[in-house]
C-alpha cells in the first residue's frame, strides 16, 4: 500500500520505512527558536550538558516576539540569545529582521521535503513548501540541538481537496478560516493535514504558507500543501503522496461560493461568513503576523485603502513579516499608500499578535486582525475582543470603523488586480 | 502513588489562559507561578496547594508551544494534570519537564474531590465518588522520559534517544 506525503518524508529521515502510528527516531534537517522559547531552550541545552551544537549551520535563533525589547528583563534575555549565537556560531536574526517563520523560508533554512522542528507552534507554516515541520517546546528543541534527532509518532493524515474557483477578493485566509471552522480547534489533533486541489494550484508561496500556518488552529502536528506549480528560487524536489495512500479522513470542499470569513472571540474556530459579524464596531485593526503580513497581504490592504483615510475612531497597525518584505513594499509604493491612509507602522516582528508589546487594546475594545489566534487575552488584555480575518477585511473595516466586507468598499469595482 | 485534591476546569483551556504571553519572557519559575491561569481564574494561584491535581476537559493546553505553560503549572505546585484530551505540544512539553499528564477520555471528576493516581498502571481512583478510571497508555519513550524526571535528565543519562 502507498504512503502519504508525511509518511514519505519521515521515512526518508528514519532508519526504516514508516506508517501512520509508528514511533520513529528521526534525523532533523533544521531547528529554530525565538526570544519567547529560546531562553528555556538554551537553559535546557546547558542542563543536558550541551557544549557544542550538533550542527551550527542547522540552528537558527530569532528575536521577534518582543522586539525591540520593551524592558530590561527582556533585553537581558535577548542578550542571552545573542551571546549564545556568537559562541555557538548558529544563525542569528536580531531585532527587526522579521518573524521567525518568514525568515526560515525567505533565507532557505527550510526546503521542500525537509523535516524541520521549530520551538513555536506555527512552525507548520513551512508546509507551504511541502516540508514536514512541527512545533515543539524548548526542551524538545534543546534535545535536537544536542543530538540532531528527535522521536515522533508518525501522524495519520487528513486530506483536504479544495475545488472550484475562489471568488475574486477572497484569499487563502478566508479558505483556512473556513476550514478551521469546519474541522474544529482540535479536529486534527496529532494529525497531518494535506491540502490539494485545483483551487490552490496557482497559489503563491505566500498563500500556501497561510494555509499551512493555521493547521495549528486545528490542533494538527503539521500541514503540507501539494507542491504542484510551486515556484522557488532554488532547485528542489517535490514529494507527492502515492495514489493508494491511506488517509484517516478525506474531504472535498467547493470554495466557489465562499464569502469572506471571520473568526469571532475567543476561538479561532468560531468562524462564520462575514455577514454574522458585519457592522461590529472596531477600535483597532492589525495587519501582521506569520499568517498575513507578506507583500501580497500589504498590497491587498493597499488596494482597499488607496486614496482613502481610515476612520477617526480606528487605529490601523501594520507590522510587515520581514525587513525584506518591508523594503519590497517601500519600493512598490504600498507603504506610501497605507501610510497616507493613516496606518501606523511597527517593526517587522510579532508585536501585537501575542500581546508582548505594541497595540495592547484597552478594556472593552474590539480588534479586527489578520493574525491566527483570538484567545482571550491573546493581545495582552483579557477584556478585549479579537476578530480574525483576511487583510482585505481588516483594511475595509479600518476604513469604516466596523467589520466590513471589502466588496462593499470597492463598490462593484472588483478589479483587485489594480493597486 | 499520587494523592491530591482537584481543581476542575472546562474544555479548550489554551496556553494564553494558562500563562499569558506577556508573562512568559522570563526564566524565573516563581514569576510564572505568580500568573498561572490568571485570565481564567485569578483566585487559582492563591487556592492551589502543593500536591493538588489540575483537571480539565477536552484539548487542554491548546495553542502555543510555550513550555512556560506546563512549567507555570508545575511551579504552582500541581503534581499531575488530568484531562479528557490534551493538545499535542503541551502533552510533550509536560512530559519533557517531568510533569505527569494523564489522559482519561470519559472522566467525570468534580472540583475538590480526592484522587489517587498510579502512574505506573494508569489506574485513577476517585476517592470521593468511589469511581475508577483507566488512563490512556503512553508510548514507552515517554514513560522512560517521565521516569527519569524529564528529558534533560534522560539525555544527561543516555546522551541520545535509546530507541522507541
Ligand atoms: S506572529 Fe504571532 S503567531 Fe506568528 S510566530 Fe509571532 S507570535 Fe506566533
Amino acid at each position: 500500500m502507498g504512503q502519504t506525503t508525511v509518511e514519505k518524508i519521515i521515512s526518508k529521515h528514519a532508519a526504516s520505512s514508516v506508517r501512520a502510528g509508528d514511533l520513529a527516531i528521526v534525523d532533523v534537517d533544521g531547528v529554530m527558536a525565538t526570544d519567547a522559547t529560546g531562553p528555556f531552550t538554551i537553559k535546557a541545552f546547558r542542563d543536558m550538558g550541551g557544549i557544542d551544537l550538533w550542527d551550527a549551520e542547522r540552528v537558527s535563533l530569532i528575536l521577534d516576539h518582543a522586539t525591540p525589547a520593551p524592558n530590561e528583563r527582556i533585553s537581558n534575555l535577548h542578550q542571552m540569545l545573542r551571546d549564545f549565537a556568537n559562541e555557538s556560531g548558529c544563525h542569528f536574526y536580531d531585532v527587526g529582521e522579521g518573524i521567525c517563520h518568514q525568515l526560515m523560508v525567505e533565507n532557505g533554512h527550510v526546503k521542500p521535503g525537509d523535516l524541520f522542528l521549530g520551538a513555536d507552534s506555527h512552525s507548520p507554516t513551512y508546509g507551504g513548501l511541502n516540508a514536514f515541520a512541527a512545533g515543539v517546546g524548548s526542551t524538545d528543541l534543546a534535545a535536537v540541538m544536542l543530538t540532531g534527532k528527535t522521536w515522533l509518532k508518525v501522524p495519520e493524515t487528513i486530506r483536504i481537496e479544495l475545488v472550484g474557483q475562489l471568488p475574486k477578493g477572497l484569499t487563502a485566509k478566508d479558505m483556512i478560516l473556513f476550514l478551521v471552522g469546519q474541522i474544529g480547534i482540535a479536529g486534527a489533533t496529532y494529525m497531518a493535514v494535506e491540502f490539494t486541489g485545483e483551487a490552490i494550484r496557482d497559489f503563491t508561496l505566500a498563500s500556501r504558507m497561510v494555509l499551512a500556518n493555521m493547521v495549528a488552529e486545528m490542533g494538527a502536528k503539521t500541514g503540507l500543501v501539494d507542491p504542484t506549480n510551486l515556484e522557488l528560487w532554488y532547485d528542489w524536489e517535490a514529494t507527492y503522496p502515492d495514489d493508494d495512500a491511506k488517509y484517516a479522513i478525506s474531504q472535498t470542499f467547493d470554495v466557489s461560493q465562499l464569502k469572506p470569513q471571520v473568526a469571532r472571540p475567543h476561538l479561532p474556530s468560531h468562524v462564520s461568513d462575514i455577514d454574522v459579524s458585519q457592522g461590529k464596531k472596531i477600535q483597532q485593526a492589525f495587519i501582521g503576523s506569520c499568517t498575513n503580513a507578506r507583500l501580497e497581504d500589504l498590497q491587498m490592504a493597499a488596494r482597499v485603502l488607496k486614496g482613502k483615510k481610515i476612520a477617526r475612531t480606528v487605529r490601523l497597525l501594520v507590522a510587515p513579516a520581514s525587513r525584506k518584505i518591508f523594503n519590497a513594499a517601500l519600493a512598490d509604493g504600498t507603504i506610501q499608500i497605507l501610510s497616507d491612509a493613516g496606518a501606523t507602522f511597527l517593526n517587522a516582528g510579532c508585536g501585537p499578535c501575542v500581546g508582548t508589546l505594541g497595540g495592547i487594546p484597552a478594556d472593552g475594545e474590539v480588534i479586527i486582525s489578520s493574525t491566527n489566534r483570538n484567545f482571550q487575552g491573546r493581545m495582552g488584555n483579557p477584556n478585549a475582543e479579537i476578530y480574525l480575518s483576511s487583510p482585505a477585511v481588516v483594511a475595509a473595516s479600518a476604513l469604516t470603523g466596523e467589520i466590513t466586507n471589502p466588496a462593499d468598499i470597492l463598490n462593484g469595482n472588483t478589479d483587485w488586480e489594480i493597486l | 502513588m499520587l494523592v491530591g485534591k482537584t481543581h476542575v476546569y472546562g474544555d479548550n483551556i489554551d496556553t494564553d489562559r494558562i500563562i499569558p504571553g506577556k508573562y512568559t519572557k522570563t526564566l524565573d519559575m516563581s514569576q510564572l507561578a505568580a500568573h498561572v491561569l490568571e485570565d481564567l481564574d485569578p483566585e487559582f494561584r492563591h487556592r492551589v496547594q502543593s500536591g493538588d491535581i489540575l483537571v480539565a476537559g477536552e484539548n487542554f493546553g491548546t495553542g502555543s508551544s510555550r513550555e512556560q505553560a506546563p512549567i507555570a503549572i508545575q511551579a504552582a505546585g500541581i503534581s499531575v494534570v488530568v484531562a479528557r484530551s490534551f493538545a499535542r505540544i503541551f502533552y510533550r512539553n509536560a512530559i519533557n519537564i517531568g510533569l505527569p499528564v494523564v489522559e482519561i477520555a470519559n472522566h467525570t471528576i468534580e472540583n475538590g474531590q480526592q484522587l489517587e493516581i498510579d502512574l505506573k498502571t494508569g489506574a485513577v481512583t476517585n476517592l470521593a465518588a468511589h469511581e475508577t478510571y483507566q488512563a490512556r497508555q503512553m508510548p514507552q519513550v515517554m514513560i522512560d522520559i517521565l521516569n527519569e524526571g524529564g528529558l534533560v535528565n534522560y539525555l544527561k543519562q543516555h546522551g541520545t534517544y535509546k530507541g522507541v
